[in-house]
């Protein structure tokens, strides 16, 4: 099987620092990582490979340093790595970003082959649209499968999937037909480590590097901030709340502490008693 | 929200708005009602909130969109639709459309919007909701906001979706300015639920999709509902306590429960306690959890970072306990207490127990 794998280098947002005057995100030093969710699917895809054979090839949008993500991805255990990379890019938004990889995954397809499952990340750490996997497949007019919590079984002779998807309140088994693009949920699968042979080889690696061009997109007007639809027109950090909590003093007991402190939430809002004997009694 | 830079995009931040001739004609505010097996999503309710007030001040009809199996349910789920405030109702009844799938849900609904043109469509940030807004936005080469946590219009009628970014610590503002329709999605519990009238009644506009089960090539094999046990009901709460990793064991977790049990409430979590496997992925509160909107909220042990603050700012009251004086969830909690949470907890429950019992009272009195 060929299977194909979007991934995202991102900022490590849990290290991410707002600047207190000018509310404007310090980057400088932040490390950067593989977007968390595309890794279960990296891992599914790498799977399914070990499965059945042929070769998984992961690709990212992004500046040249993303190429750092591209080797760790080939050091996981990723057969080829393609890195689409051109100033034109810049400023995309998420139709923008749909754009730019459908193309270059038909490129994908054009120089190494069909690919029968894509796979992108539920959503990313920085952006959190959940956007870019229906987007892709839409633009390359795939079946998609989002929010998938396991693939109960592949066939690719017959060209057929079933997977488990998490639904509004249960879970939908579906059954589709390759080729199709699917998004896994986190905590899904483990993910791997990769062998010493893969960080090897991940070192050495030639990593395809593409322009706009190279990918064959011509139309640049559908790139970058040209071809986003949306504008952001403000930034800013969410305004503190003036007062800070009431502090309740402790208590010589916990006993006493916490009557005091029932006492000050009924003070403050009455009504809430009646509601919560009444919950309490189940009611 | 732009996927690459989240930077002001300044050389058209200021572009003045030309809307092309062909999408002079869009109108309206739709929401996506959305309904399976005869359930309705109460996000749609919240939404026709939202919508209600964009609608009045654009001052355009303020729609509610219906796609389903024909039948009972569905029709139900329009009447209800006029009852939270919609104005006119556009039904799509086919049997294709019974469960939720992309290819038929995403067709019906392009259709729609090409043919009735509405100025903005907004969707829940559910699975079913994200799913179908990706698909249905790229279709229509439109700009989609996700997760938005505000909804306004602007002196010149664009609509001004504001979301969080980077994780929760910056909000930001965006625009869809010279295409049609405006999409949004917004989370359950992010707006208020509106008053509900039954007196209401709209008008019914009954549209026929162009879609054939021949053509749709995902089958359905099986739904698999949620056990009772295991549906939260956490977003809807009007009582939640949750512990975060002041708690320091999965053992001590156990004194939320407690004391949840004991007020008839949901319990719930920080990030960390899932990522650890003391509670499930469908307790934890926040940004990337659930937002909720209780009468109160009890939090023990809990920082208060952003990623959490975002999911509970909509709570009337929210308690906090914690150790550190200076730790940030003082900075947006009501009430609070510099404590040990694993000795407060017993303490609270016993003392509430107390207190809200009645046959405890009585016992007490004589
Ligand atoms: C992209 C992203 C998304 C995220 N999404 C979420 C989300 O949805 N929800 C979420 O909650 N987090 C989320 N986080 C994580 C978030 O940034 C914080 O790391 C997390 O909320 C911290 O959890 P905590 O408060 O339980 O733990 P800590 O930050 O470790 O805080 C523990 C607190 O307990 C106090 N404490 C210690 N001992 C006691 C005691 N005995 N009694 C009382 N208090 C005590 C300490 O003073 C401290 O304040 C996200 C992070 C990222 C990067």
């Amino acid at each position: 099987m060929k299977i194909l794998v979007c991934i995202k280098q991102v900022p490590d947002s849990a290290q991410i620092r707002v600047h207190p005057v000018t509310n404007t995100i310090m980057r400088q030093g932040v490390p950067t990582i593989i977007n968390p969710y595309d890794l279960f699917s990296l891992e599914e895809a790498l799977r399914l490979r070990d499965k059945f054979g042929g070769e998984v090839t992961v690709l990212t949008m992004g500046p040249p340093m993303a190429a750092d993500s591209l080797r760790k991805a080939l050091a996981i255990g990723a057969d080829r790595a393609v890195l689409l990379t051109d100033r034109f890019f810049a400023g995309s938004d998420t139709l923008a970003t749909t754009y730019a990889l459908a193309q270059a995954i038909r490129k994908i397809q054009e120089v190494f082959g069909e690919q029968d499952i894509v796979f992108a990340g539920k959503q990313t750490i920085d952006g959190d649209t959940a956007q870019v996997g229906p987007g892709v497949a839409k633009r390359l007019e795939l079946l998609q499968l989002t929010y998938v919590s396991k693939i109960e079984n592949c066939e690719p002779e017959k060209r057929e999937i079933i997977v488990e998807r998490r639904a509004e309140g249960g879970v939908q088994i579906l059954q589709t037909k390759l080729p199709c693009l699917i998004t896994m949920l986190e905590g899904t699968n483990e993910i791997r480590r990769g062998t010493i042979d893969d960080s090897l080889r991940a070192a050495r690696a030639e990593i395809v590097t593409w322009s706009a061009k190279d990918a064959g997109i011509a139309d640049l007007t559908k790139c970058g901030l040209k071809g986003s639809p949306t504008i952001v027109k403000k930034v800013f950090a969410p305004t503190p709340r003036s007062d800070r909590a009431a502090l309740i003093e402790p208590a010589k007991t916990a006993a006493e502490s916490a009557e005091a402190l029932i006492g000050a939430i009924f003070a403050k809002k009455a009504s809430l008693e009646s509601d919560m004997a009444k919950l309490a009694s189940g009611s | 929200m732009s996927e690459a830079t989240a930077a002001p995009a300044q050389s058209r931040a200021n572009q003045k708005k030309e809307l092309p001739e062909h999408f002079r004609d869009y109108k309206h505010v739709w929401v996506f009602i959305e309904q399976e097996r005869g359930e309705v999503h109460p996000v749609s309710w919240e939404l026709l909130g939202a919508g209600r007030k964009l609608a009045d001040k654009l001052g355009v009809d303020l729609a509610g969109v219906v796609l389903g199996a024909p039948g009972e349910g569905t029709r139900k789920a329009v009447k209800e639709a006029f009852h939270y405030g919609a104005d006119v109702a556009y039904l799509v009844e086919d049997p294709i459309l019974t469960d939720y799938r992309n290819e038929p849900y995403s067709k019906a609904l392009t259709q729609l919007v090409n043919t009735h043109k509405p100025e903005i469509l907004l969707l829940g940030a559910t699975t079913l909701g994200r799913d179908l807004a990706g698909s249905v936005a790229t279709t229509l080469l439109t700009g989609l906001t996700a997760d938005c946590t505000e909804l306004a219009v602007d002196a010149d009628g664009s609509l001004a979706a504001t979301r969080p970014t980077f994780g929760g610590s910056l909000l930001c503002t965006i625009y869809t300015l010279n295409y049609r329709p405006q999409m949004a999605t917004v989370r359950p519990r992010q707006m208020p639920m509106p008053a509900r009238d039954e007196a209401k009644e709209g008008r019914i506009v009954e549209f026929k999709a162009d879609l054939d089960e021949e053509s749709i090539i995902t089958k359905i094999l099986k739904f698999i509902p949620d056990r009772e046990s295991s549906k939260t009901n956490l977003a809807f709460a009007d009582v939640v306590v949750a512990g975060g990793l002041g708690l320091q064991s999965a053992e001590n977790f156990q004194l939320v429960r407690n004391l949840a049990t004991t007020l008839g409430a949901e319990f719930g979590g920080s990030r960390p306690l899932v990522q650890k496997g003391w509670i499930g992925a469908d307790r934890q509160i926040g940004q990337t959890g659930k937002t909720i909107r209780p009468k109160l909220y009890i939090a023990a042990g809990i920082s208060g970072a952003i990623q959490h603050r975002v999911g509970v700012e909509g709570a009337d009251m929210i308690v906090a306990i914690n150790t550190d004086k200076n730790a940030p969830i003082f900075d947006f909690a009501h009430l609070g207490i510099v404590t040990d949470a694993i000795r407060l907890l017993p303490a609270l429950t016993e003392a509430f127990r107390r207190r809200l019992s009645p046959h405890q009272r009585d016992r007490l009195a004589s």
